[in-house]
């Protein structure tokens, strides 16, 4: 009788899982899966239901049912939806072009060498890291009809006779808020765009300087093509936030006067949390999803280009 | 074992008598005329008390400090009484119905809910049936006003208990406004409209927030619509916006807005606090806010500051909106019996009577006999908030309430309109056709 040997016995449980473990495509499964639990539960899973949602009537404690495209065509029969969406690509293309014009002109201000450098940098950032709730609020008192900081000044300075309507008129709200907007993310522009600048050699400009070139010729030659990659995805993240934007106009205007200042998220929120209408406020959200995709694909693209 | 029969005592106690009645030892808090009145003729619902009960309230930051100095006191002679305990959650008021919201959704969070408006009727079926301790209060304390049975019932059931409102009336300066030529505040629409102009010129201007401030925007906007005999829809919910007494209203609008200060159209609620005193307008709608804090920190605004009723419009009588406050308790409540008997000893006199005086008129409760606690006529300024809740119609009026009226109010539809006209120099068709698409829109669903 022939001994059976152990190589010719079928694989145990154990064996089974000891080879599966030796393959590295299923090893590099095992190893991502805790985050990609965790990014199931907290952001996919968030982010199907915001989608279904959009589907369905479901208004505070009840039940929702199926509508199909219902609250995207009422949402396209109105007028303040379409004038929000009008005010958030506004105050997304204009504070985005404000925020990286005078993020790289600070960059390269604060690259060179100054006495206090390391101070200024730091002060440059504190926009960045103050709550945005405080100085939202900030703003909101900067902008009061009848105690702002700014008219004040103007008046006593002789320059303006009355103070400024800056949020009870809309173009004034909307002008305000982007400013309040573009001194926030102003920083961010800054400091990414510093790092970057760092790592463009020296030798480029001492070269360009041998030949003759002007600052402005250095800067368009050699700066701008060496921070274009850097440049786009500070661009793109700063996009995504600006867009989905909520704190600062809800703080300062509540998407006032008469609906002139809403963007996608400040209307989403009052009419989900507080009119109520989840399914309606969720539609609102979801136009927001194929500018923010088309922005996560560009910087994807970016990161992936860098690597 | 001592304790135990102590506990027997009192649970049996509080079973035979019910209420607060119970912890209601004679306390030397003056109650002017309801002093010696023989309330207890009613008998209250028996109420067996969950053992060791823990009762969780949602409730709205206090706007004054001996609100909560007060509520947190009767708390405590509550949990004397019964044995059981009170955690009270306070956060901002505006953030009460998301709050509750979340809590009705998934079945779970506090038992009760001090929430605003059109809260409870969001989510009636949700909600524990309190009819027995109304009707109880309701026969005690000389019945609800009309608005608390609008509100606080649904079908003949009650579905929450009208906790009363931080009411909003005129809020004015004596000495401008007799400057303009007046000696009290005009009573009617069409001279209100008339001394607001005369302020202006005598440079004074008026100031009512046109923005969206929750509370004196919304407050403001349709106490205005109203008075005139228009209003968002009828009584089937269709809709009614698109009528020559809003037209008329519009207009009157647009003569007060002329005699407003700057940005109006951008305030929140809590501009006109701030303007008014600093000297910058005449007359604003507020809660009694504005005078109380003046009395702390600027005595001579104080003195100079009065308080009048809404004026009466074409329509003939007061219709007014204010912030309204209903307590509920959800289904899920594992203390239901102590949930509704907390209420229902929160609103006895011996609780509710210092409670209210204690705030000095900022909140009007719904039962009728507290119209004559002391604090309404103790100071005659405080007189025109007593009678907040009588002249008040509901939101949505003269709808149904549910979620259309809540997200009408929540959209400021109306206060949108007469921002638009006003304002944004929006026709006056536009303005309407605008609020009418979106009351529709509500309504529909």
């Amino acid at each position: 009788m022939e001994s059976e040997s152990i190589y010719d016995r079928p694989p145990g449980m154990r064996q089974r899982f000891s080879r599966a473990l030796e393959n590295p495509t299923v090893l590099g499964l095992l190893f991502v899966a805790p985050a990609e639990l965790l990014l199931l539960v907290f952001l996919a899973y968030p982010f199907v239901l915001g989608i279904w949602l959009g589907f369905t009537d479901t208004i505070v404690g009840r039940q929702g049912h199926y509508i199909g495209w219902q609250n995207y065509i009422d949402l396209v029969n109105d007028t303040q939806f379409w004038l929000t969406a009008f005010n958030t690509f506004f105050y997304t293309v204009i504070a985005v072009i404000l925020k990286a014009v005078l993020g790289i002109g600070l960059a390269v201000v604060l690259n060179r060498d100054f006495k206090a450098k390391g101070l200024v940098r730091a002060i440059v950032l504190l926009p960045w890291i103050i709550p945005t709730a405080l100085s939202a609020l900030c703003f909101w008192w900067l902008y009061d009809a009848t105690f702002s900081g700014i008219s004040w000044a103007l008046v006593r300075l002789g320059i303006i006779d009355h103070y400024i309507n800056f949020l009870g008129d809309p173009w004034n709200a909307r002008w305000s808020l982007i400013a309040a907007n573009v001194w926030r993310g102003v920083p961010f522009f800054t400091i990414g765009l510093l790092a970057g600048l760092q790592t463009i050699s020296p030798d480029l400009y001492e070269a360009a300087d041998i030949d003759g070139a002007g600052s402005w010729k250095k800067f368009r030659r050699i700066t701008l093509p060496l921070l274009t990659p850097l440049l786009t995805v500070v661009t793109v993240f700063s996009t995504i936030w600006t867009f989905a934007d909520f704190q600062l106009v809800w703080i300062i205007t509540k998407g006032g006067p008469a609906g002139a200042t809403h963007i996608f998220g400040t209307l989403s929120y009052e009419r989900a949390m507080q009119g109520g209408h989840f399914g309606m406020g969720a539609a609102i959200s979801n136009f927001m999803l194929p500018v923010l995709v088309i922005c996560v694909l560009i910087a994807f693209m970016f990161l992936k280009k860098e690597d | 074992m001592k304790k135990e029969r102590q506990d027997m005592t009192r649970r049996d106690f509080i079973k035979t008598t019910g209420t607060g009645l119970a912890g209601a030892a004679v306390l030397a808090s003056p109650f002017g005329p309801l002093a010696g009145r023989a309330f207890a003729e009613v008998a209250p619902p028996k109420l067996a008390l969950e053992k060791n009960p823990v009762v969780k309230v949602l409730r709205w930051s206090v706007f004054i400090g001996t609100d909560k100095e007060y509520w947190e006191k009767n708390c405590r002679k509550w949990e004397k009484v019964t044995g059981g305990k009170v955690i009270n959650e306070y956060i901002s008021w505006e953030d009460v119905r998301p709050k509750a919201a979340m809590s009705a959704a998934v079945g779970g969070g506090p038992d009760i809910v001090l929430g605003w408006h059109d809260d409870p009727w969001l989510y009636p079926d949700k909600l524990l049936d309190v009819t027995d301790i109304c009707t109880y209060l309701g026969k005690k304390y000389g019945g609800w006003e009309d608005v608390c049975v609008r509100y606080g019932s649904k079908d003949g059931k009650w579905i929450a208990v009208p906790m009363g409102g931080p009411g909003q009336e005129i809020v004015y300066r004596k000495s401008w406004l007799n400057e303009a030529g007046y000696d009290e505040f005009p009573k009617t629409n069409e001279e209100f409209i008339k001394c607001c102009k005369k302020l202006k010129e005598k440079g004074h201007p008026v100031g009512f927030a046109l923005g969206h401030a929750v509370g004196d925007g919304n407050n403001w906007a349709h106490s205005w619509l109203w008075s005139w005999g228009a209003k968002t829809v009828n009584k089937d919910g269709s809709v009614a916006i698109n009528s020559p007494e809003t037209r008329n209203a519009m207009e009157g609008m647009k003569e007060i807005y002329s005699a407003m200060i700057p940005g109006c159209a951008s305030w929140l609620d809590a501009h006109n606090n701030k303007a008014f005193l600093a000297n910058q307008i005449s007359v604003t709608n507020n809660g009694i806010s504005i005078y109380y804090a003046a009395k702390k920190k600027f005595p001579d605004i104080a003195k100079d500051t009065y308080h009048s009723n809404f004026p009466i419009g074409p329509v003939g009588h007061p219709a007014e909106l204010h912030l309204f406050n209903q307590a509920f308790i959800f289904k899920y409540s594992q203390v239901p019996n102590a949930a509704k008997h907390f209420l229902m000893f929160m609103l006895e006199k011996d609780q509710c009577a210092p409670w209210i005086n204690a705030m000095e008129g900022y909140v009007t409760p719904g039962l009728k006999a507290y119209r004559k606690l002391p604090i309404w006529t103790a100071d005659p300024k405080n007189t025109p908030y007593r009678d907040c809740i009588k002249n008040m119609l509901w939101n949505g009026y003269e709808g149904p309430i549910g979620p259309a009226s809540a997200e009408v109010m929540a959209e400021y539809v109306v206060v949108d309109m007469f921002a638009n006209y006003c304002a944004r120099n929006v026709s006056m068709d536009k303005a309407i056709a605008q609020a009418e698409k979106a009351i529709a829109r509500a309504y529909k669903k």
